[in-house]
């Protein structure tokens, strides 16, 4: 074969590529939802996980009154002040926990061996999984909000410069999650072993970083540990939309410090980028 | 375009200090159906994965449609159709969900409802593929192999659970793919499968090709000659002749009677091929041997 026909061989194809690309992963995303929610795994324990937490912490402190910035100033109830974390928790769950367990699964009982032997890009799955999260944290976070303004009176702010602030604090987060999630199901050795390494990570987490218990109560050490890490962030982040402004002074330097959550999310999400690109395989070439 | 739609030269495989393939050429013609078998561990599954670019080679040279595996492109993976040996897959999708996802997937895919026709699973079209049998599920392999309307397809142990029947459908199935100008690469177990479909087939054994050439040619002209076997007081007895006709009349006048439990046996693919690895074995020990006494 001659140069020139060699040129014309891969040129060709390439140019038609990029629509290709793209259709396919939106023809991906629509596959990989529908997967996501007949998996009763992941309806529960990623999904409907958040919703349950809410229930419980609201019924379980349900006399235990108000959580107050400061002595004597106005509070909110102990649901209210969860909501945030567990919103944020959300993301997490929808991106790191339910991508790299369902990789990885995927990776041991030949979902990706089959996807790498057709004209798929890597590209469009990708595009197909963080449009999985992204549909998937979306609806999560709406019923979440909706169970609790409905069920549990919970009041929701209604200004458009703090949804706005939500808007940008959520895609940065399920971003970030999303390619995390990605990056991590790499790490278990097997389908099988997923859930043992993964759940620990992401529990350690939500514990160390203001989810289940209240992040200024927290030592120091542990507060510094958690700040290395996205899900903090994303929980300050949250707690800046749904919480009153005079809770500010309970973070760790009086303030929602929305500058820096932006940049640790960014941060965090070419970390995430990076280390998919590095670490996806379709197959173990020699396992 | 070459004639050849794929070329092995010379290829070879480690894994650490094990040698799974020793030095392999072969080629499959365009249009061909082609036949590999062999022992399990014999590495027909390595050879299949190095061609369809799931595994490197050591080395040596390979060509696939014009493409060398080790680099392969998302257009070369277009003209390709890969059964692989089963899956686990969870099978959330119905089968004419899972069909019609990856016939978006190839640029000329075949129509959706034809292949379900094809692969008989018209009954099952609407079942998810976790409710399916082994076997049905084996359709389903078969099926995402033949959507995106393949150049060249890899059909590895493609009716592991098939009944019978279910074994007769694939087969004109794949004969109807022949006809359309598909060309096709099957390892099987089942050598009247290889009989039935395949022009050529080459023999594997111990990462060696001991034997190549059309179904009809395969071992030693002596392996084709049939046999005649009779009972007499010593036992069995068998003897090769080219004119079992004669033979059985001979045995007839001797005996005064019907020779008992008399067969003439001509050497199915099946015995031809068992011959072949015996005997390659038996070479293989002798050289141990030998070695054995040198050291």
């Amino acid at each position: 074969m001659t140069a020139v026909a060699n040129d014309t061989d891969t040129s060709r194809p390439r140019a038609a590529a990029r629509p290709r690309i793209l259709a396919n992963g939106m023809s991906r995303i629509r596959y990989e939802v529908k997967t996501y929610f007949r998996s009763p795994d992941a309806v529960f324990f990623t999904f409907l996980f958040p919703v349950i937490m809410l229930g419980i912490f609201t019924s379980a402190f349900s006399s235990s009154g108000d959580i107050v910035p400061a002595r004597g100033e106005a509070g909110v109830s102990v649901g209210a002040y969860y909501l945030p974390g567990l919103v944020a928790a959300g993301l997490l769950l929808s991106g790191v926990q339910n991508l790299a367990i369902e990789i990885a699964g995927e990776k041991s009982n030949g979902t990706l061996k089959r996807l790498g032997g057709t004209p798929l890009s890597p590209v469009s799955y990708f595009i197909g999984k963080i449009g999985q999260v992204f549909v998937t944290g979306t609806l999560q976070v709406a019923l979440l909000l909706v169970v609790a303004r409905v069920v549990f009176g919970i009041a929701l702010p209604t200004e458009p410069e703090v949804w706005l602030r939500f808007a940008w604090v959520f895609v940065l987060g399920i971003t970030t999650s999303a390619l995390l999630g990605i990056a991590l199901s790499a790490l278990p050795r097997s389908g099988r072993s997923a859930s043992a390494v993964i759940l620990p990570v992401v529990l350690v987490l939500q514990f160390i970083s203001g989810v289940y218990l209240q992040f200024y109560l927290l030592p120091d050490w542990m507060q510094n540990i958690a700040s290395v890490f996205p899900l903090k962030w994303m929980a300050q982040g949250m707690r800046s939309v749904f919480l009153p402004d005079s809770f500010a002074k309970l973070e760790v330097h009086d303030s929602w410090e929305l500058g820096w959550i932006a940049l640790v999310l960014l941060g965090w999400l070419v970390v995430g980028l990076v280390l998919s690109r590095i670490t996806f395989r379709w197959i173990r070439k020699d396992g | 375009m070459s004639d050849e739609a794929v070329t092995v030269r010379d290829l070879r495989k480690r894994y650490g200090q094990m040698v799974a393939l020793d030095g392999v050429s072969f080629e499959i013609h365009r249009g061909e159906t082609f036949a590999l078998l062999g022992p399990n561990g014999a590495g027909k599954s390595t050879t299949i994965e190095i061609l369809e670019g799931y595994r490197d080679r050591s080395s040596g040279e390979v060509d696939v449609l014009g493409t060398d595996p080790g680099h392969s492109t998302l257009a070369w993976k277009a003209k390709l159709g890969i059964v692989l040996q089963s899956t686990a897959e969870a099978g959330t999708m119905t089968v004419t969900e899972q069909l019609r996802h990856f016939a978006g997937l190839f640029p000329r895919s075949r129509d959706v409802d034809e292949v379900i026709d094809a692969t008989g699973l018209r009954e099952k079209a609407k079942v998810r593929i976790s409710k399916l049998s082994g076997g049905q599920r084996r359709r389903v392999d078969v099926a995402l192999g033949i959507i995106g309307r393949p150049e060249l397809l890899f059909l590895d142990e493609p009716t592991t659970g098939f009944d019978p029947e279910a074994r007769r459908d694939f087969w004109s199935l794949i004969r109807q793919l022949k006809a359309e100008g598909t060309t096709i690469l099957l390892t099987t177990h089942y050598l009247d499968e290889a009989a039935q479909l395949s022009d050529r087939a080459g023999v594997i054994n111990h990462g060696r090709l001991i034997d190549i050439g059309r179904i009809d040619e395969i071992g030693e002209a002596d392996a084709r000659v049939p046999i005649v076997r009779w009972r007499d007081r010593d036992g069995i007895r068998q003897r090769r002749t080219t004119e079992p006709a004669a033979l059985v009349t001979a045995l007839a006048a001797e005996f005064g009677h019907e020779p008992p439990e008399l067969e003439v046996i001509r050497p199915s693919l099946e015995d031809i091929y068992l011959d072949l690895v015996a005997d390659d074995a038996a070479a293989e020990s002798a050289v141990s041997e030998t070695e054995e006494v040198v050291a």
